[in-house]
């Protein structure tokens, strides 16, 4: 009987799944993905994690407590620095730490330490060693690292070709045919775009994980999609791009993902390709507290596009998010058409 | 050129050594007024909601140094994970848009040439030789270890005072004098002045006298007005406080880079395994380290504050319930905010002094020598 390797599916699920699981699966081990996040998980993660954590912190905790009783062991990696001289969030740093003291019980962890801010001496010395609790083989742990590498290469692609992550998840799992067993339920998760209201598009910026998590966003996706617009995210746009937009910052942003959301939103700024600008956060998120203000304070500047920022946390309802996406929604149209009207006279 | 009018934020009483420091220098030093409720009032009207505490009372000390005439603002700054490390940044956007042209400063590691930093402080110091510069800074580090021996003295004081407020009096005066010396030489006496001036305080040396270890993240710890005076209500209920962090093992670790033999982080760090097996950013490590560190001393209770949401914090919180019962100490977490409360804090103060006195006391009763067991 295959070992049965448990992943959460939140945080870095988003960025990275389609690496750790084919690692796994190269290693002979069978990936079990939690389900996506339902109120059940949410609760579970709520009332394990402590109060100021942020909410995909504890959505986390909620999807390994889900998990711990189906897996012989528990993925849990140590997310400090996924490429050279930036940082994620202290709280990715400690989350192996914070799991393991506030949740007692718990299957064996395989804890990956992902430091690449100098060199990946460590990771892939850490990458052997949870290979060896599969196989004796160097030689297959070799493959499985060349395997999963190339998947993330795919998936990436994917996502330039501007998929959105969760789409682009869904297209690598039907290319391998096993779709239906992962994602049966969360069939509904992709909302394709309406083409029948053209003209509208909106820019959304956030942490992945707050983006593509339908129970953390409220769906915000599907309903700018209900309404009519089409979304774009920081996440579809390649590694020049991103390094683009941030050549107008004074100081080179340490956090890989405000580095992203910033290099979105001046590429959104400078190229125009959207109408409006979303920016979702979290509350009590650190790192977007100050990049939200920084986008803030340029779209002030710049007065030509609109921007709205929402804040989610577990009691935000969902009717308030709605609300204030429609009137977003309304208010760029009224503009567009207004501006119509200058430009016919 | 134009003539600079340096100023800096606040942190405890930093602001004595730094202004000693520039000075010596031959900069204009306009120190921000002390932190009062209206600077931090100005500072939230036009920071981000959600930024942490810090950041909004730096602000309301730029601008209402910025009323005072300053056009220079010396900080420091970091590379992360931190927010910190972006304090600046934000800031000088925020300026800008209120029409404060400051010329920031920021002191911190380079990002790619290390001469980048020594450049900063040479343009800063303009004619001055470096021999001047270095005088300087043992100026400020010796300001810096006077404050730190006057303080830890202050702490032991406050709980043992007959009369209340006399601590408190004296303190502020020793304080003035240490601002006032210009020379190493009156800072040592100052220092000495103030211990005898201690000496003549009427003590109750037989009270019952709890120990508790304040841990957190360094701002909060070390200004009072963010911390709302914890140490000085801890004192009043009769609780001796001892930090795990002090400003000269700051400026050790950071300025320094730890080339000073005096008790630094490290010591933290070490004990803070397995709790907390990797660096977090900020003082998270350092927090869960402490609260072993105290209670290995013997120590009777440990109370972690940090500024609301502070990420780094919170990563210790969630670990400190672990290290409570493993390590036999009842630890409180406070966080503050600009809505935090005196009264809601002195309530929740006076309820973990009794506790912690209480559990002493049966404990002293029941095992005389034995190793503390977890209460809960």
């Amino acid at each position: 009987m295959s070992r049965r390797v448990g992943i959460p599916r939140a945080l870095f699920y988003y960025y990275f799944y389609p690496q750790w699981s084919a690692f796994f699966q190269e290693l002979g081990a069978e990936v079990v993905l939690s389900a996506p996040t339902h109120k059940g998980i949410l609760e579970a993660g709520v009332r394990a994690a402590v109060d100021e954590a942020c909410l995909p912190v504890k959505v986390f905790y909620g999807h390994v407590l889900e998990l711990v009783p189906q897996v012989d062991y528990l993925f849990l990696p140590r997310l400090v620095s996924v490429e050279h001289k930036s940082y994620i969030c202290p709280k990715f740093m400690g989350l192996p730490d914070m799991i393991k003291s506030n949740i007692r019980v718990l299957p064996p962890i395989l804890d990956l330490c992902m430091d690449l801010s100098h060199n990946d001496r460590q990771y892939r010395r850490d990458l052997y060693r949870i290979g060896k609790i599969f196989t004796r083989n160097p030689w297959k742990i070799r493959q499985a690292e060349r395997k999963s590498q190339q998947r993330l290469k795919e998936y990436q692609q994917l996502l330039h070709q501007g998929h959105l992550p969760v789409e682009a998840l869904r297209l690598m799992d039907e290319s391998i045919g096993r779709a239906k067993r992962l994602y049966e339920t969360d069939k509904d998760a992709a909302v394709t775009v309406k083409d029948d209201q053209p003209g509208l598009t909106i820019g959304l910026l956030g942490h992945g994980y707050t983006l593509y998590d339908e129970f953390v966003s409220r769906q915000v996706i599907r309903k700018l999609r209900e309404l009519g617009a089409s979304v774009i995210s920081q996440d579809i746009l390649n590694e020049t791009t991103i390094e683009e937009g941030n050549r107008h910052l004074p100081k080179r942003m340490f956090w890989t993902l405000g580095r992203r959301i910033l290099g979105g939103a001046f590429h959104f700024f400078e190229t125009g390709s959207v109408d409006g600008i979303i920016h979702l956060a979290c509350f009590g998120c650190g790192p977007d507290s100050l990049v939200a203000e920084l986008v803030e304070i340029e779209a002030h500047r710049r007065k030509d596009l609109p921007f709205m920022m929402l804040t989610v946390d577990e009691h935000t309802g969902e009717a308030g998010i709605v609300t204030r996406l429609e009137a977003f929604v309304d208010m760029i149209r009224r503009r567009q058409k207004y501006r119509r009207q200058l430009l016919l006279g | 050129m134009k003539h600079r009018r340096v100023t800096f934020p606040h942190m405890g009483h930093i602001h004595i050594a730094l202004k000693a420091m520039l000075e010596s220098i031959g900069l204009e030093v306009i120190v921000p007024p002390p932190i009062t409720k209206r600077t931090l009032s100005r500072g939230i009207q036009y920071s981000p909601e959600f930024a942490c505490l810090p950041l909004k009372i730096n602000l309301g000390n730029f601008l209402e140094a910025f009323d005072l005439g300053a056009n220079t603002i010396v900080m420091a700054g970091g590379w992360g994970p931190c927010r910190f490390g972006y304090y600046a940044q934000v800031q000088r956007e925020i300026l800008r848009d209120l029409g404060c042209n400051f010329e920031l400063i920021v002191l911190e590691a380079p990002d790619t040439k290390f001469s980048a930093i020594l450049g900063q402080v040479k343009e800063l110091a303009g004619n001055c030789s470096w021999r001047q510069i270095g005088y300087a800074v043992r100026l400020g580090w010796e300001k810096v270890k006077a404050l730190d021996a006057l303080e830890i003295r202050v702490q032991q004081l406050r709980p043992r005072e007959i009369r209340g407020g006399q601590v408190e009096a004296m303190y502020r005066e020793v304080l003035n004098d240490i601002d006032r010396a210009a020379n190493i030489k009156q800072i040592r006496a100052a220092l000495q002045e103030g211990y005898s001036r201690f000496q003549k305080l009427i003590l109750d040396m037989e009270k019952p006298v709890v120990r508790i270890g304040l841990v957190g993240e360094i701002y909060t710890v070390l200004e009072p007005f963010t911390n709302l005076h914890i140490e000085r209500h801890l004192g009043r209920l009769g609780a001796e406080v001892t930090r795990s962090i002090y400003l000269s093992q700051w400026v050790n670790d950071h300025l320094f880079a730890g080339l000073l033999r005096i008790p630094s982080t490290k010591t933290y760090w070490n004990l803070s395994v397995p709790y907390i097996n990797y660096w977090v950013g900020g003082h998270g490590r350092e927090t869960v380290g402490g609260a072993v560190y105290f209670a290995q001393q013997g120590y009777d209770g440990v109370i972690q504050i940090g500024p609301l949401t502070c990420m780094p914090e919170i990563v210790a919180q969630s670990i400190l319930p672990q290290v409570s019962l493993e390590q036999g100490i009842p630890v409180l977490t406070l966080y503050f905010d600009e809505h935090s409360g005196e009264a809601g804090l002195l309530t929740r103060l006076e309820a973990f002094v009794d506790l912690v006195r209480r559990r002493k006391k049966r404990e002293k009763k029941a095992r005389p020598k034995s190793q503390p067991v977890p209460i809960w």
